[in-house]
């Protein structure tokens, strides 16, 4: 299944290797200041205390439900963008990808204006007895907001360059097309598709701008992790940077698990297994 | 879809958001302007130079950054940086080396940080107080009169949390008045309270009295007498670093001064 070649000729120049080292250590060398930052004898009680594991429980949970948002949402946005071309679709995929580059305060006041009381869809919303602001739903929709285009651009790829050989065989063969998308082209990309959900896992789980603007900040509630560092940092720098630290642990081990696998431009062979 | 394409779209977006930063960014420096005009009137006093960073609680925005104004037109060639946020997040700032000549703490606790480390030159000075208000939309959905409206049933009620300056004053007012409130969030921030409130997601929030004249129309405030339980004291001190002493001594005499007692008590703040 390793795809990489035997010859041992990688094509890079070995000054590249300086830089690429360079760049490794401007992202590790926060984390290293960071660990070497913790109260080691009062790290578990920290982490451990009711606070802590509210807010890393709510974390899982909400990052969990944003992540099924996306694959639900992100999935057929991402089969439009990359299969089927239609007037306005670049314009499309701009604003589909515009939380990428939004700061997240930014679209928290936009979700605020939609979801909220006063908000485009609120006032209905209310009427019909569902109030978002405040609840556990209004951190899943900030989350979903901004994790939603890392799942559409991880799929999008994928399905690019997977190409629609198999698709098309599979319709001349008689196949309707709903099954040749359950059968044949989400097979193909499902490593895309895996590799796009973690990373909208992983973006959901650090979200905190658009939550603390749309979702406000109460313990069980709307707390998430990175609300609880913000808020601990107030009083507790000790509490703050174990806390942090069990957040990288927790994004870590999120992304190592996923990127042990070969992902996006799989081979089709890899697909079919 | 090519690429040149998709890139061309990409930095279109980076482009238009590079410009509204930059918009931003050109609106402050309005000071500079009005420096000239008046630039005559200090001819007794010795003359005073240079430049200075004042690190102030961001309740002081509007104030602090009026004196400030105030200042430099009044001593021609000198220059007051003005940097803005929680008084902790300053604190932590400043212990860790940021370049502050003046500190102004938006309550005792946090200036005592500084002082317990040393970096504090001489006594922190007293300039202002500050107290908890009611803020409510201008319409009023909960109908809230008094403090203990606030712990109706069905009241969506936001405070600050208990780790920040303004959500331990509110826990002091419901000791002391034995009440007990069930917020619906526990901010962070003041600010991020009084957002709630004037994006009418919420009832009612727990803002200093100061909050809610900034506010303008957007909020109507209520006061409660006791809110006199919790009264936020704002020092104001020289960063023993400073390498303008001089200067820095003389900013704090104007906020402390008369000039100073004014702009702050027009924006609501109490004498301490």
């Amino acid at each position: 299944m390793n795809r990489r070649s035997g010859t041992g000729y990688t094509g890079i120049p070995p000054w590249i290797y300086a830089i690429a080292a360079a760049g490794a250590v401007f992202v590790l060398l926060p984390l290293v200041a960071m660990v070497a930052k913790v109260n080691w004898p009062q790290f578990i009680p920290l982490i451990t205390s009711e606070s802590s594991l509210t807010a890393l429980g709510l974390s899982l949970r909400t990052s969990t439900a944003s992540t099924a948002a996306c694959i639900v949402l992100g999935v057929p946005l991402a089969l439009v963008l990359a299969r089927s071309p239609f007037p306005g679709q670049r314009l499309l995929r701009a604003f589909v990808l515009l939380p990428l580059v939004l700061p997240p305060v930014v679209g928290g006041i936009a979700l605020l204006y939609t979801f909220g009381r006063q908000g485009l869809l609120g006032k209905s919303l209310e009427l019909a007895g569902i109030q978002i602001a405040f609840s556990t739903t209004a951190v899943v929709l900030a989350q979903t907001f901004v994790a939603l285009p890392f799942l559409v651009v991880s799929l999008e790829g994928a399905l690019r360059t997977a190409g629609n050989k198999y698709e098309a065989v599979a319709a001349t063969l008689g196949a309707r097309p709903s099954t040749v998308l359950r059968r044949v082209t989400i097979p193909l990309v499902l490593p895309g598709l895996a590799a796009g959900a973690v990373l909208s896992f992983a973006r959901s789980l650090g979200e905190f701008g658009a939550t603390l603007t749309f979702a406000g900040s109460l313990q069980g509630v709307t707390r998430t992790l990175p609300l609880e560092i913000y808020l601990q940092r107030e009083t507790d720098a000790d509490a703050a940077v174990a806390l942090s630290l069990l957040l990288v642990a927790v994004a870590v081990a999120v992304v190592g698990l996923s990127y042990r696998r070969p992902r996006i431009g799989v081979a089709p062979e890899g697909a079919f297994r | 879809m090519s690429m040149p394409r998709r890139l061309g779209t990409a930095l279109l977006v980076a482009g238009a958001l590079t410009a509204a930063l930059a918009g931003c960014a050109a609106g402050t420096p309005g000071a500079a302007g009005t420096a000239s005009s008046t630039g005559a009137g200090a001819s007794g006093t010795p003359k005073l130079s240079g430049a200075i960073t004042v690190f102030a609680a961001a309740s002081l925005k509007s104030t602090f950054t009026q004196l400030a104004g105030d200042f430099e037109a009044k001593n021609p060639g000198t220059k007051i940086t003005l940097n803005f946020a929680g008084s902790s997040d300053l604190v932590t700032q400043i212990t860790q080396g940021a370049p502050a000549d003046v500190f102004a703490s938006a309550d005792t606790k946090n200036m005592t940080k500084l002082t317990d480390a040393k970096l504090i030159d001489g006594a922190p000075a007293n300039f202002a107080t500050n107290v908890l208000e009611i803020a409510v939309p201008p319409s009023n959905p909960a109908s809230i009169g008094s403090f203990a409206d606030l712990a109706k049933p069905g009241v969506k009620l936001v405070v600050c949390a208990p780790q920040v300056p303004c959500g331990a004053a509110t826990e002091t007012v419901e000791k002391a008045t034995g009440t007990t409130l069930a917020p619906v969030s526990e901010e962070s921030s003041v600010t991020d309270v009084l957002g709630k409130v004037t994006s009418g997601e919420a009832d009612a929030g727990l803002v200093y009295v100061t909050d809610v004249k900034t506010a303008g129309d957007k909020v109507r405030g209520i006061p409660f007498a006791e809110s006199d339980q919790a009264v936020n004291t704002y020092p104001i001190a020289t960063v023993g670093t400073s390498q303008n002493k001089e200067l820095a001594a003389a900013f704090i005499a104007t906020v402390t001064g008369s000039e100073g007692k004014k702009v702050l008590s027009d924006a609501g703040f109490g004498t301490p």
